[in-house]
């Protein structure tokens, strides 16, 4: 086949068809994609909501309300109760002083404010030093203490929490989180 | 040539991160651990083998003064394409590259083969070189990934060797590029001989 030659119509019809094509197969892996997408994000989420709070026999997904932080946002609660009995929170909380981007937490406390359990959903901090925030090594420090009596800071602002070596900024951040979230449980359920 | 060279050539020969020093972006980026620098390199393996075959498929109908918006479209649909398969299918993998997929796009090695070799060559051996290359991209992500992950946390794959915390600064940006210096030299070296 001989070459196809620069003039304009050639140009304007070839970018449009491959344009066209190319449009036409994203369409159709976007609709083939789509169910799996969603259906992987709501596993993580119920996955993340079971690691953190007791065992429950509800749905927590589905009665998912809002509480207010206090500083003009929100964060998500999702009540884990089993024979209609609250036995647990689960905050999907997060924090913007982490060292790069947000970092995005589900922690779980028992309805008199300890914590249960925590895990990180997403972080962007710096790999090898931040990331050690996923690790049970720092964040089981945070099982089965009450934030009114544990001071949610690290040591060297006079806290409690032993940070992660060199990252300071990594640990205050997830304090800050932790914390947020235990404020807003603690102000919304006492309405 | 014939198509074994063609295959084999990316790995050392014309290594595309090695020898031909492109895409260096994403190779800094990705590899502070091997496991991230290898699904770096599959990903774009993938992209690459799609755009070199579609490419040479279509050199013919496209207009020599409109390949490079041409080429451009093809490959950014197949990273959205890879993209999406990759957030559905392999979540886990997805979590920890996610950011990096759409950084292929501009990855120059993928439109350099496009230009250097697709539009030139027949479908086939499009196909084994966008293999080839694929594959030399990888082997050489992995090996500064491992050899990161190995002096800045004491650990391949994952697994711990060394206690430890290592020496950070080989996790971190700088690092990176002290660490394609070195292989670099290294691959040199091993050539002249």
């Amino acid at each position: 086949m001989a070459k196809t030659e620069s003039t304009f119509r050639n140009m304007v019809l070839s970018l449009t068809l491959i344009s066209l094509g190319a449009s036409a197969c994203l369409g159709f892996v976007y609709q083939m994609t789509k169910e799996p997408i969603e259906l992987s994000v709501l596993n993580k989420k119920l996955s993340a909501i079971k690691q953190v709070v007791p065992e429950f026999n509800n749905n927590p997904n589905d009665e998912m309300y809002r509480l207010p932080t206090g500083d003009g946002d929100s964060l998500d609660i999702y009540p884990a109760i089993k024979d209609s009995l609250v036995v647990g929170y689960a905050v999907n909380t997060y924090t913007k002083k982490g060292f790069s981007g947000v970092i995005s937490l589900m922690a779980g406390f028992k309805p008199d404010g300890t914590i249960v359990n925590i895990t990180v959903l997403d972080q962007k901090e710096t790999p090898g030093l931040g990331t050690k925030m996923t690790e049970p090594l720092f964040k089981s420090q945070f099982n089965d203490k009450n934030p009114s009596l544990f001071n949610m800071k690290v040591k060297k602002d006079g806290g409690n929490v032993d940070a992660i070596t060199a990252a300071t900024i990594s640990s205050r951040a997830f304090c800050d989180a932790v914390q947020r979230a235990y404020n807003t449980l603690q102000k919304g359920n006492q309405k | 040539m014939n198509q074994f060279q063609n295959f084999t050539k990316g790995f050392i020969k014309e290594n595309p991160i090695l020898v031909l020093v492109l895409g260096t972006c994403p190779t800094l980026a990705t590899t502070s651990s091997s496991l991230n620098g290898m699904g770096m390199g599959i990903a774009t393996t993938f992209v690459l083998i799609g755009s070199n075959v579609v490419i040479s498929l279509l050199s013919n109908v496209i207009p020599d003064k409109v390949r490079i918006p041409a080429f451009v479209v093809i490959i950014a649909s197949f990273v959205t394409i890879v993209d999406l398969l990759m957030q559905a299918y392999v979540p886990g993998l997805y979590e920890k590259l996610g950011i990096f997929i759409p950084l292929i796009v501009v990855n120059c090695i993928v439109l350099g083969r496009a230009e250097a070799y697709a539009c030139k060559n027949s479908v086939f051996s499009s196909f084994i070189d966008g293999f080839g290359m694929g594959l030399g991209f990888t082997m050489a992500l992995g090996i500064l990934g491992a050899f990161r992950e190995l002096v800045g946390s004491g650990s391949v794959f994952g697994h711990k060797f060394i206690n430890g915390d290592g020496i950070l600064v080989f996790i971190l940006a700088p690092g990176a590029f002290m660490a394609l210096g070195y292989l670099i030299a290294l691959i040199n070296r091993f050539k002249r001989t």
